[in-house]
């Protein structure tokens, strides 16, 4: 099963104001935090990597410079970047 | 008994070998030399010296292991060990352990048992300092004749020839030369013999500095694996905790690349910290925070690099241990796969030595631990990028996991203190370990099988092998595995048949009877003696 990128939310107006108040009186960093420990559940939730993989690619395509950054996912078996 | 010898401080004296005066009749030719008697070598020396091979293993020095340095022994060692006829010392001597905690920041976030099942003779780990390691194979092998183990013998030189190898060797008596059918380095991680080829190590320093201090002290912990992430103790930093024996306690801080590698080796600094640790950490146990007695036994400030050598064997020089590869400490993979890289070499080197096998046979040496110190150095990298975050981004997502590890079993999956040394699968996985009863006893399945050897396991009363082969056969019916964990453990059912290497790897496995002609052809495959159909 390949990343979804057509509308699949339930309640998409309602996700996204939820989201907006789970961050509501956070300084940025507190923001971050929770970001990163969101991303950390979903990608659990997920779970098989090539749909991850995906999503990382998908998102990085929206980067504002493009950079020659490593390919994600993509590691080089002697650790070197 | 525990031996009264002070591995410490013992110095094993220098003696004149009769090669030294072999220049009048030609020089001293032998099968085997081994450089360097640490861990690796001495394994492989022995290794050699049970199948049969005359071994010479130089040292440049005298000796043991300064500090304490390798520490934890993994299960795949002991049992490696155990074959080489040391492993009931070592467990003997060291500290057993299969817990560990980690902490982040003031709290304890999870804890977790590597050796969660029973019916196994060793346990996940043995913490022992490395001298004492080193002691033992030393009095190993020098109960074994065909080992010549020369101290304050140097190699200063070297020249590959068709046929051999000749050696410079340098003694407190001056130099002579030394020609050997082949050679196995393990003069460890500034190698000699690597420079003298020509070679380097390729891969990543890391802009780190760690401290680690072993201290005598009387502390109510008990024989497990502490980590703490960022402690009140330590802000910021890592810090690591490990029972030895003798009452002393390795403690690792991670330092910082700022930090100043003479003076936090200063006592005055070492012992404030290691004070303050005891205190937070005799709080966090549920005690009250009283600090014991603390005596500074051995510091080193280290950095690290993971790295390894393009090929691990140049003509007839066969690499090994921290000679060919070298990681970060978190994770124990240090002297746990160089131990392993002599279990994989010695049966083959024997082999083509004495003629059964051919010198193909010593590329999949090569090839093997290649894709062994690749696989350690990706996970001792891994475990360094998470202990020690490179970014703000990294330590985010760091922090991220820890703080979800608290609640949630996945990111406690994703928590990286060490990926703990277990051996490699990729070239077929070694023979697990399980209860059998022989002759009447309680004996285990890995205790069974004999250097050199090839084992066929069949597992039923009824089957017939005709092989051609020297195989020990083991038969695994309802006597022998009361238990009934062989079976489990190995998926096997009647007619089943697994073939192990004199390493005990899984080489080959039948759901029904083999044929001689199959056994043969899996035995050849797995010597070199047939193409083999598939390629790593």
């Amino acid at each position: 099963m390949p990343l979804i990128t057509t509308p699949n939310l339930d309640a998409g107006d309602d996700f996204y104001e939820a989201l907006l108040s789970a961050h509501h009186g956070l300084d940025i960093d507190a923001s971050h935090a929770f970001n990163a420990r969101l991303i950390l559940l979903l990608a659990n939730h997920i779970g098989r990597q090539d749909v991850l993989l995906e999503a990382l690619a998908a998102a990085a395509r929206a980067n504002p410079v493009s950079t020659d950054a490593p390919t994600p996912g993509v590691a080089s078996p002697r650790g070197q970047a | 008994m525990d031996t009264p010898v002070d591995y410490q401080r013992i110095v094993y004296p220098y003696r004149r070998s009769p090669d030294q005066d072999a220049h009048a009749h030609g020089k001293a030719r032998h099968p085997v030399v081994v450089v360097g008697a640490g861990p690796v070598g001495l394994a492989a020396a022995i290794d050699l010296a049970l199948q049969g091979v005359p071994v010479v293993l130089l040292n440049n020095d005298g000796r043991l292991s300064v500090g304490s340095r390798a520490l934890c022994f993994a299960k795949r060692t002991l049992e490696i060990l155990d074959r080489l006829g040391c492993g009931q010392r070592l467990v003997d001597k060291g500290v057993s352990w299969n817990v560990g905690r980690v902490f982040f920041r003031d709290e304890q976030v999870y804890q977790f048992d590597l050796l969660a099942e029973s019916g196994h003779q060793r346990p996940a780990f043995v913490n022992l300092q490395q001298y004492y390691v080193e002691g033992f194979l030393v009095e190993r092998a020098q109960s074994l004749p065909l080992i010549d183990l020369r101290w304050h013998h140097g190699v200063t030189g070297l020249t590959q020839h068709g046929d051999h190898v000749a050696l410079e060797i340098e003694t407190p008596e001056g130099p002579y030369t030394l020609l050997a059918d082949h050679v196995v380095a393990c003069d460890g991680s500034r190698s000699t013999m690597r420079r003298l080829v020509g070679q380097e190590s390729h891969g990543r320093t890391f802009k780190d500095r760690f401290l680690i201090a072993d201290v005598r002290m009387d502390a109510p912990f008990p024989a497990e694996r502490w980590f703490w992430f960022d402690p009140p103790f330590h802000p910021g930093q890592s810090v690591l905790l490990h029972r030895q024996p003798d009452g002393v306690w390795r403690i690792d801080f991670q330092l910082g690349w700022d930090a100043d590698p003479e003076l936090e080796k200063r006592p005055d600094r070492i012992l404030p910290r290691v004070r303050t640790l005891m205190r937070e950490a005799s709080i966090a146990a549920g005690g009250d925070g009283a600090v014991p007695e603390v005596e500074l036994v051995w510091a080193s400030v280290y950095t690290f690099a993971c790295m390894r050598m393009d090929s691990f064997r140049h003509g007839r020089i066969l690499f090994a241990g921290d000679a060919a590869h070298g990681v970060s400490p978190f994770g124990a993979r240090g002297a746990n796969s160089g131990i392993q890289d002599a279990d994989n070499l010695a049966w083959k080197l024997a082999a083509v030595i004495q003629g059964r096998a051919p010198d193909a046979l010593l590329d999949t040496y090569a090839r093997e631990r290649e894709i062994a110190a690749d696989e350690n150095i990706l996970n001792s990298t891994r475990s360094t990028d998470f202990i020690t975050p490179k970014s703000e981004v990294s330590r985010l997502f760091r922090d991220a996991t820890l703080t979800l590890a608290k609640e949630f079993d996945f990111a406690r999956r994703l928590v990286n203190s060490g990926r703990l040394s277990v051996p490699t699968q990729q070239y077929g996985k070694p023979a697990a370990d399980a209860p059998i009863r022989i002759d009447g006893r309680d004996d285990w399945l890995l205790r069974q099988m004999q250097p050199g050897r090839f084992t066929l396991m069949v597992f039923d009363d009824e089957t017939v092998i005709t092989s051609d082969e020297e195989l020990l056969v083991l038969r695994i019916d309802d006597r022998a595995d009361a238990q009934g964990l062989v079976r489990q453990r190995y998926d096997a059912r009647p007619g089943t048949a697994v073939l192990l290497r004199p390493d005990q790897h899984v080489c080959a496995r039948w759901r029904d009877v083999p044929s001689a002609a199959a056994i043969s052809a899996a035995t050849r495959r797995a010597m070199a003696l047939e193409e083999s159909a598939e390629c790593l």
